[in-house]
């Protein structure tokens, strides 16, 4: 076992883990937030979907030991607020892949300057979902992205 | 209205069966056949293993019959002498963590002294191969409408073709799993499913138990596309193995790679067309041979070979129609239910067959359906009489204007002509599918569901019917609160819980909104009339009405009920299978258009057009996200997905290889309804769920032989087969 | 077992002096594996529990390697830089556009924030899309250790499959890449889907003074310089079609049968996207 301190949700936190054991167990088992999913164990499907110092990434990819002194944020800390958009649109269906979607699409909400140099369906390619057709999703994230425009037009 | 649990979902808050937590538990992990056929000589555990505190189960635990209880009675719950396919299972194992478990079960090994495997379903088996029977055939079935040999031979124009389906899987996003745990003599299994009742049955028998000592209650679901209709009574009952033995409770949850492996996938299929057409392409006669490759064990073949060949002949208009069927046993997984249920294969068939008459016999593809599309007053290949006032011209013209079809034809010739390696084509399919059971299915199902009038005046639908994704939690509570004027935050949707919910049947067949919803609406009004109020009452007057009744009646339970009725005029004959097959369908043509990329073979939608009539829409968003999902679904099925077989066994077992749509593959799927109230649906709703998977695949299929001028046949339409069609 | 976490390269290198060396290797108890990004190491991490027995080193955690620097000769990656840091950087997006346009298809989003360019080198697999473009730019790879530097250039790193001229005790400290003015440049990846696809066959190719360079990558055991169709091109041989550069592409690559496709389609396919992408800027091709 080893001890790994790090940044998580904003909380400073300390955990032991097995020497090589994944963030995504990590999350789920030991700090018990199981909003992190776990859809394939090996970065195709993107459920486990975390941040790590503000950048998405895959949670089964990642052995605890690497988050040491770093941040990382999980849907659990998400504005239920900004979803509302993706709510509307029909962004969530079985909801398996929903967290791991949820989190890259306020990545995107945070940065659209992204979109100068990457389309929405190129940016969500890594949160493969079943259910949706990836639809509801995009005009989700496309309705957030209008609203913040116009809000951030009033300011 | 928005989906019910949606936010939670977003928010990550919705716990799944992996999700929760279980006091105590132990972690369960499945010993498998590393063999596709053969005789178990040994199932060696290691030493060290025995006395480790590790619990193991094998078929000698079986309190009742090695069977999981479906259509027939050949799926051993563990295989005890000999295995039928690759990853069967054969022994149970639990430990302390789930990758204890994990290790102890990849220590035991399965001896199998190997017998010949049959693998290709298309093939006569040799005598060495018979398993079943003197043939190998799990089902056969015959439908035989007017005078086929004859009218085939007085057709001035035959045209033949040959059609096949490759398996499909169905990658919900949240693999199969478990929990079990004994509360004093009741076993309770907690999981993600579909169809509590299905896992009920099987439990009962498997562990010879009363009903009132078992106990299955759905977790949230993370996706099912019929995988978690048949699989999940095999892992409730494993689970709940365990937890006999153990006497602890035990959590048994697939990982990715063992749930592509070991479970259910879509029946690939070999369909042969002979065609008998008039000049002007006018259909005279259908011969029709449907083969399926059932897998290892029956499952569900014969109702999927069944709803198949149902709709092998189209939404077309013959009267000579013969359409034979049989569903093969192979040793390869078993193949079970999946969204559209042995319709998506025959629909491929005809779709593409039809695209093959126009050009053979030199007739518009256009022209060609709406020359034999069924008209009301005529007949299906079982003799249904369609009535139901759709106009299904309407459906294929609306298809064809939103997806400006002729002038995107046009376009495409002069785009072919000038550039170097990409073509273009654009490709339509017309189809139907039948909503809810095939012919006496509801009537036998007789399906149950209450609506509780609870003390503070809300209400709360009782039903089996699972939220798996598709919406029902929101529809339910959109259906009961129409029908009783309640706001929705004063109805409830029960979690299914066979001690808490009647049986209404399983969440499959897309029948939950049209069948269910009916139901929901009759118990809200049954519910009505037993507090003493009509039609006409307010919310208002029903909420005082159920507290007062309450008041009168403390501790008793107030429930309004209602039992499946058949709509009037449907008449089905098993036997000669002839009749109503279904009580609705829903329409459809869809429209694709493709870009082949010459150099690397690759085809890609570039534009997607969906239009159906599903009777009425009741939940414009939901609706159009069922479609949207089952459009993609199918493009998968068609250009992608493919299980590439090993000796029974599928070799690409992870997302990594088994290549599903991502976001960046797929265009945005552009959806239409026409509505045409269907009178005996939850609010004149038709079911929906399946109808999307038809359509894609030949539609897309007859725009890639119209960018290309190849003519596939095989799906899924993969680059390196698209080459050979190409190259030849 | 064990997780060394230096925050230095030189106490990187100590350690792989140390556990990793020579003929004292075989008697150090357990090796260290040295880990960057993760991305192909941890896959299906909870079905190789052989592996999570070993010792690693984790080189996360070594800010030097982190660095991005432009000089008007070359850049140079630390190997700690992600693709995802490149396709941030718009100097990237003009002076090496095909760094840019593998790193987009490595993956998706998610596998681009945490994989890295020296990652993809020491992976060795033949399906790397880093490699390929690397290649092309005639990247050459610095290796260190407690015995000092050595460069070899990528297009002699690797011998055979998943053999690389690299000795355990030594880590990839940099990867230096000459900037150039290039005549052509384009880089063409094949995978089963749009994205989030591992390569069936891809290529880079880049014209600069240097020469042509064409690097495919998938069609044999390791990523490779196809150096007969070089000299074709060198040689301005006139090409009429694909199948004119089958048989020179015949000599340089060495293409299977796999679980992702099949040698003919790789074989077909690495000539039509010669043909097609060369036909823009070679007068030789018809």
């Amino acid at each position: 076992m080893i001890e790994v301190t790090f940044t998580l949700n904003g909380s400073p936190t300390t955990v032991q883990v097995d020497d090589t054991e994944r963030l995504l167990d990590t999350l789920r088992d030991r700090l018990a937030l199981p909003g992190t999913k776990e859809g394939c164990g090996e970065g195709e499907c993107g459920s486990c979907t975390v941040y790590v110092d503000g950048l998405p990434a895959n949670a089964c990819l990642i052995p605890t030991f690497q988050v040491k002194g770093r941040g990382v944020e999980t849907v659990e800390s998400l504005d239920p607020a900004r979803l509302a958009p993706l709510h509307e649109s029909g962004a969530t269906q079985c909801g398996a892949c929903t967290p791991g979607v949820a989190l890259t699409a306020l990545w995107i909400l945070d940065q659209p300057e992204l979109l100068k140099t990457h389309s929405l369906r190129e940016l969500m390619a890594g949160n493969l979902c079943r259910c949706t057709g990836y639809n509801g999703i995009i005009e989700g994230i496309r309705k957030g992205l209008t609203e913040q425009a116009a809000r951030e037009g009033r300011d | 209205m928005k989906r019910f649990e949606g936010l939670e979902k977003l928010t990550g808050r919705t716990l799944f069966i992996d999700d929760l937590p279980l006091e105590n538990c132990l972690w369960g992990a499945t010993v498998r056949s590393p063999a596709a056929r053969g005789t178990i000589r040994q199932v060696r555990v290691p030493n060290h293993l025995e006395g480790s505190g590790l619990v193991l189960v094998d078929h000698r635990d079986l309190p009742g019959p090695n069977v999981v209880s479906l259509i027939t009675d050949d799926w051993p719950i563990l295989a005890a002498e000999t295995v039928r396919h690759r990853y069967e299972p054969v022994m149970l194992v639990a430990a302390e963590s789930r990758a204890a478990a994990r290790r102890a079960a990849a220590q035991i090994e399965v001896v199998v002294d190997p017998l010949p495997a049959a693998l290709d379903f298309r093939q006569t088996p040799t005598a060495e191969q018979i398993q079943v029977g003197d043939d190998n055939v799990l089902k056969q079935l015959k439908i035989e409408r007017g005078e086929v040999d004859e009218a085939l031979a007085a057709a001035p124009i035959v045209v033949e073709g040959e059609y096949e389906t490759g398996a499909q899987e169905h990658v919900y996003l949240e693999p199969q799993g478990m929990a079990a745990w004994l509360d004093g003599e009741v076993v309770v299994v907690h999981g993600s499913l579909q169809c509590p009742y299905y896992v009920e049955s099987a439990l009962t028998r498997a562990l010879d138990l009363p009903a009132e000592r078992v106990r299955v209650i759905q977790a949230a679901t993370g996706g099912g596309f019929g995988g978690k209709e048949d699989f999940p009574s095999i892992v409730a009952i494993h689970a709940a193995l365990l937890a006999i033995k153990a006497q602890r409770p035990i959590k048994l949850i697939y990982d990715r790679g063992e749930d592509m492996a070991a479970t259910t996938k879509r029946h690939p299929a070999w369909i042969r067309h002979r065609t008998g057409l008039s000049e002007e392409g006018q259909i005279l006669a259908h011969d029709i041979e449907v083969v399926l490759d059932g897998g290892a064990y029956v499952t569900l073949s014969p109702v999927v070979l069944s709803r198949g060949m149902i709709h092998a002949a189209g939404p077309y208009a013959c009267d000579h129609v013969r359409i034979r069927g049989r569903a093969m046993m192979t040793n390869s997984v078993p193949f079970g239910a999946f969204r559209g249920f042995g319709a998506p294969q025959t629909l491929f068939a005809i779709e593409r067959h039809m695209d093959v008459i126009a050009k053979q016999i030199g007739v518009d593809p256009v022209k060609l359906r709406r020359l034999n599309l069924l008209t009301d007053g005529q007949a299906t290949a079982t003799g249904q009489v369609i009535d139901d006032g759709t106009d299904r011209q309407q459906v294929l013209s609306r298809a064809l204007d939103l997806s400006r079809f002729t002038y995107k034809r046009s376009q495409h010739t002069a785009f072919n002509a000038e550039h170097a390696y990409l073509r273009r084509g654009i490709g339509l399919a017309c189809f139907f599918h039948g909503a809810g059971f095939t012919g006496s299915g509801e009537r036998a199902m007789k399906s149950l569901l209450h609506v509780a009038g609870l003390a503070d005046g809300r209400v709360e639908v009782l039903s089996a019917s699972t939220e798996i994704g598709q919406g029902t939690t929101t529809i339910f509570t959109q259906i009961a609160a129409d029908q009783l004027r309640l706001d929705p935050e004063q109805i409830l949707i029960a979690q299914p819980d066979t001690w808490r919910v009647p049986d209404n049947g399983p969440t499959v067949a897309s029948r939950t909104t049209m069948v269910v919803g009916r139901l929901i609406e009759r118990a809200c009004d049954n519910l009505r009339e037993r507090v003493g109020l009509d039609a006409a009452a307010t919310g208002t007057e029903l909420q005082a009405a159920l507290v007062a009744w309450h008041e009168e009646h403390p501790d008793e339970e107030l429930l309004g009920s209602a039992r499946y009725q058949q709509p009037p005029g449907i008449e089905w004959d098993d036997e000669t299978y002839r009749g109503d097959a279904y009580s609705a369908y829903g329409w459809a043509t869809y429209v694709a258009e493709v870009e082949v990329d010459l150099r690397t073979y690759t085809a890609r939608v570039i534009d997607f057009v969906a239009v159906q009539e599903i009777g009425k829409v009741l939940n414009e968003t939901l609706a159009r996200g069922q479609i949207q999902g089952g459009v993609v679904q199918g493009i998968g099925w068609a250009l992608l997905e493919e299980c590439r077989w090993q000796e029974g066994g599928m070799a690409n077992h992870q997302l990594t290889n088994y290549i599903i749509p991502t976001s960046d593959d797929v265009p945005s799927i552009r959806v239409a309804f026409l509505e045409n109230p269907y009178p005996h649906g939850g609010q004149g709703a038709k079911g929906i769920g399946e109808l999307p998977l038809d359509g894609p695949a030949p539609a897309i299929f007859n725009a890639v032989a119209a960018a290309t001028g190849v003519d596939p046949r095989v799906l899924p339409l993969v680059p390196e087969r698209l080459m050979e069609l190409i190259e030849q | 077992m064990a997780i060394h976490q230096p925050s230095t390269l030189s106490e990187a290198c100590a350690l792989l002096a140390t556990h990793n060396r020579g003929s004292d290797r075989d008697l150090a108890p357990s090796p260290l594996v040295p880990i960057a990004g993760g991305t192909d190491l941890y896959t299906h991490w909870p079905q190789r529990p052989d592996e999570h027995a070993k010792s690693y080193l984790d080189l996360s955690g070594i800010e030097e390697l982190r660095a991005v620097r432009w000089r008007n000769d070359s850049l140079t990656l630390g190997a700690l830089v992600t693709y995802w840091r490149l396709i941030q950087d718009r100097t990237c997006w003009s002076a090496l556009p095909m760094l840019v346009q593998a790193a987009r298809q490595v993956g998706a989003v998610q596998i681009q924030t945490r994989g890295t360019w020296a990652g993809n080198i020491a992976n060795a697999s033949p399906a790397a899309d880093g490699v390929p473009v690397m290649m092309a730019y005639d990247a050459v790879v610095e290796l260190v250790s407690s015995e000092g530097r050595e460069e070899i250039p990528l297009a002699d790193f690797y011998q055979g499959y998943k053999q690389m001229r690299m000795r355990p005790d030594q880590l990839i400290r940099s990867i230096r890449i000459p900037r150039r003015s290039f005549l052509f440049q384009r880089f063409e990846k094949v995978g089963s889907r749009n994205a989030q696809a591992i390569t069936k066959v891809g290529v880079a190719i880049a014209r600069s003074g240097a020469g042509w360079r064409v690097v495919a990558n998938s069609v044999a055991p390791t990523v490779c310089r196809c150096p007969t169709i070089e000299a074709l091109l060198d040689d301005k041989v006139t090409v009429r079609g694909p199948d004119d550069l089958a048989t020179a592409l015949s000599q340089d690559i060495a293409p299977i049968d796999d679980i992702r496709s099949t040698a003919r389609y790789r074989r077909r396919v690495l000539a039509r996207l010669l043909y097609f992408a060369l036909r823009e800027s070679c007068s030789a091709f018809e």
